[in-house]
Parts: C-alpha cells; sequence; structure tokens
C-alpha cells in the first residue's frame, strides 16, 4: 500500500499511524477483548457483549469509508486516494477463516487483542504471540516454497 | 425481537455485564482505524504485522512483499499496547493475568497465525476493517471464523477442558 517513495516514514505519518494505535488498543482494553476469558465467554453463549465490540467498531469505519472518499479529497500525509478494504474471493479465505476459527475458540485471542493485552500485563499472551508468528512464518514459508517452485506445488496438490 | 430484548430477564442472560463496555470499546477501536485512514488513507488490520515485521529476520518472497509496510506497522502495534498499558493503569487497576492455560494460548495462537495469513484477515481485517467496507469476502470471512470460533469453543468446553 505505501511504496518506497512515500511518506511513511516522516514523524508526523509515524504520529497519526501511533495515535491510531492508541486509541485501537485502548478500545480492545476497555471492552474487555484482550482477556481470553471474555472472548470464551462470547463463544460459548454466556456473554454475547462482544458482538458490540465488532459491530460497534464496523459502525464507525462503516460510515467513515462510505462517506470519505465521496469528498474528492486525498489523505493529507500520504496523498494517497481514501478507498475501501476490497479483497478478492477465493477458497482461500474459507479455509484460513476455518483455520483461525479454531484457534480464535481455543485460545479466547485474536491478534490484536494480543497485542493490546501485552498491554494490560497479561504476560503469558507471550505464548499466543510466539503461536501466531510461528504459525505466520510456517504459511509463509510454504507459500514462498509453493509460488517459487510451482511444479512441485502442482504435484503436491 | 426488540420487545424480547426489553425483557430485563433476558437481557440479564445475554448481557450479564451490560454492553456499555463493549460498545464504547468498540468506539474507540472504530476511532483508531478512522484517525490512521483520514491522515494516511490506509486501512490497518492488525495481523500482516506478524508477515510484515518476519520481513525483518527473513528473506522469504512472502515476508519481503511487505518490507516497505514494516516500520509503520511496529509502531502501530507499538501504539496498541501503549493503549492497552493506559486503559490498565487508568482504569483497570493494575495488571490482568489470563488463566487460559498455555497450551491452548500456544496452539490457538499458532492456528490464528496461520489462519489469518491464508484468509486475508482477522478479526479487525475483515470484521472491522472489511465489513466496513462492505466487502462481499469479508464478510465471508467473519462468518466463517466466527461460526467456527464458537463450535470450537464449545466443543472444548464440553470436553471439560477448563480454563
Amino acid at each position: 500500500m505505501t511504496g518506497p517513495d512515500s511518506h511513511a516514514n516522516s514523524p508526523l505519518f509515524l504520529l497519526v499511524v501511533l495515535a491510531g494505535g492508541v486509541l485501537f488498543g485502548f478500545g480492545l482494553g476497555f471492552s474487555h477483548m484482550v482477556r481470553p476469558e471474555v472472548v470464551l465467554n462470547f463463544l460459548q453463549f454466556s456473554d454475547l457483549g462482544l458482538l458490540f465490540v465488532m459491530f460497534g467498531a464496523a459502525v464507525v469505519t462503516g460510515v467513515t469509508f462510505a462517506v470519505v472518499p465521496r469528498l474528492g479529497a486525498t489523505a493529507p500525509l500520504t496523498g494517497a486516494n481514501y478507498g475501501r478494504r476490497l479483497k478478492s474471493f477465493d477458497t482461500n479465505v474459507v479455509v484460513g477463516g476455518a483455520i483461525f476459527g479454531v484457534g480464535w475458540g481455543l485460545s479466547g485471542i485474536c491478534p490484536g487483542a494480543a497485542y493490546a493485552s501485552l498491554g494490560v500485563g497479561n504476560v503469558p499472551i507471550i505464548w499466543a504471540l510466539v503461536g501466531m508468528f510461528a504459525g505466520a512464518y510456517l504459511q509463509g514459508r510454504w507459500r514462498s516454497y509453493r509460488a517459487e517452485a510451482p511444479e512441485v506445488a502442482a504435484g503436491a496438490d | 425481537m426488540v420487545s424480547e430484548l426489553l425483557d430485563p430477564s433476558l437481557y440479564e442472560t445475554l448481557f450479564p455485564e451490560g454492553v456499555t463496555r463493549y460498545a464504547v470499546g468498540g468506539l474507540f477501536v472504530g476511532l483508531g482505524v478512522v484517525v490512521i485512514y483520514l491522515g494516511t488513507g490506509i486501512i490497518a488490520g492488525a495481523s500482516t504485522f506478524l508477515e510484515s515485521t518476519l520481513s525483518y529476520v527473513s528473506t522469504q518472497t512472502r515476508f519481503q512483499r511487505y518490507r516497505f509496510d514494516r516500520d509503520w506497522r511496529v509502531v502501530f502495534v507499538l501504539g496498541i499496547v501503549l493503549g492497552g498499558v493506559i486503559y490498565a493503569v487508568g482504569w483497570q487497576g493494575g495488571a490482568f493475568v489470563t488463566e487460559v492455560q498455555w497450551w491452548r494460548l500456544l496452539v490457538g495462537g499458532f492456528l490464528v497465525g496461520v489462519g489469518t495469513r491464508i484468509g486475508k484477515g482477522c478479526t479487525s481485517g475483515h470484521g472491522v476493517c472489511g465489513v466496513g467496507s462492505a466487502s462481499k469476502t469479508s464478510i465471508v470471512g467473519v462468518v466463517t471464523f466466527l461460526a467456527v470460533a464458537v463450535g470450537t469453543a464449545q466443543l472444548v468446553m464440553a470436553l471439560g477442558v477448563m480454563p
């Protein structure tokens, strides 16, 4: 999204990113989504309040992403056009989503909440962070390997 | 539906902790995404950080494609951690430490790491940013991981794994 010639390392750019991260992490702490127990209670239907976190946040982003691109402005810090987050659909979305779901249902933690969980003093969440990096590394290795050796990958399928 | 939700005992059953904490927290999460979006045009999810940060230590093509993103994503995550610290100091009154067993965090985290990168997004990327973009891909992703997570958590509970 940002290239080598972008403004991605200017102090103001990084300050805005930091401020956004602070709000994001504070919200995850305030909502208690940083607590695996709360996520597991939600998934086990004993407290459905977590619905309000995701949908509360999606309403804020939804209104913004719907209105701002129509104003015809560009982002002040990068000159980028305002768009929406649209990714192509393929079976990876369902396969990856299912793997993610097993992990989320087992641990009660997702990536953003894990970072914020570290902030609220939840030291054991390091187990989850180690697991996430290991998982991201192994899938990346495997996909890099497949991309560079297509004939082997075709055989492997 | 609405009249049922207004019934105090049902509300108490579904939302024993109320909804304010969750809704306010969600508004802050959305606001964080919006601040970065308005300033930079970037829609930031949380899980690309895993791969972009691996580009510092691995030459795999899969990670190196994120190398121009990796610095600001580190700053984004430092901000998220700092936001958690601010909550803990100002509101929580000390550290929260989970009682969920370490192997659940490790194995679950591993699957989250694999799944989020193959599935093109996590709870924030698909759930907050993608749904906010009315992306059909993200809605399918959210429905998939939510349904599987509910099934998994119910199964784990049925097997008597606590906590």
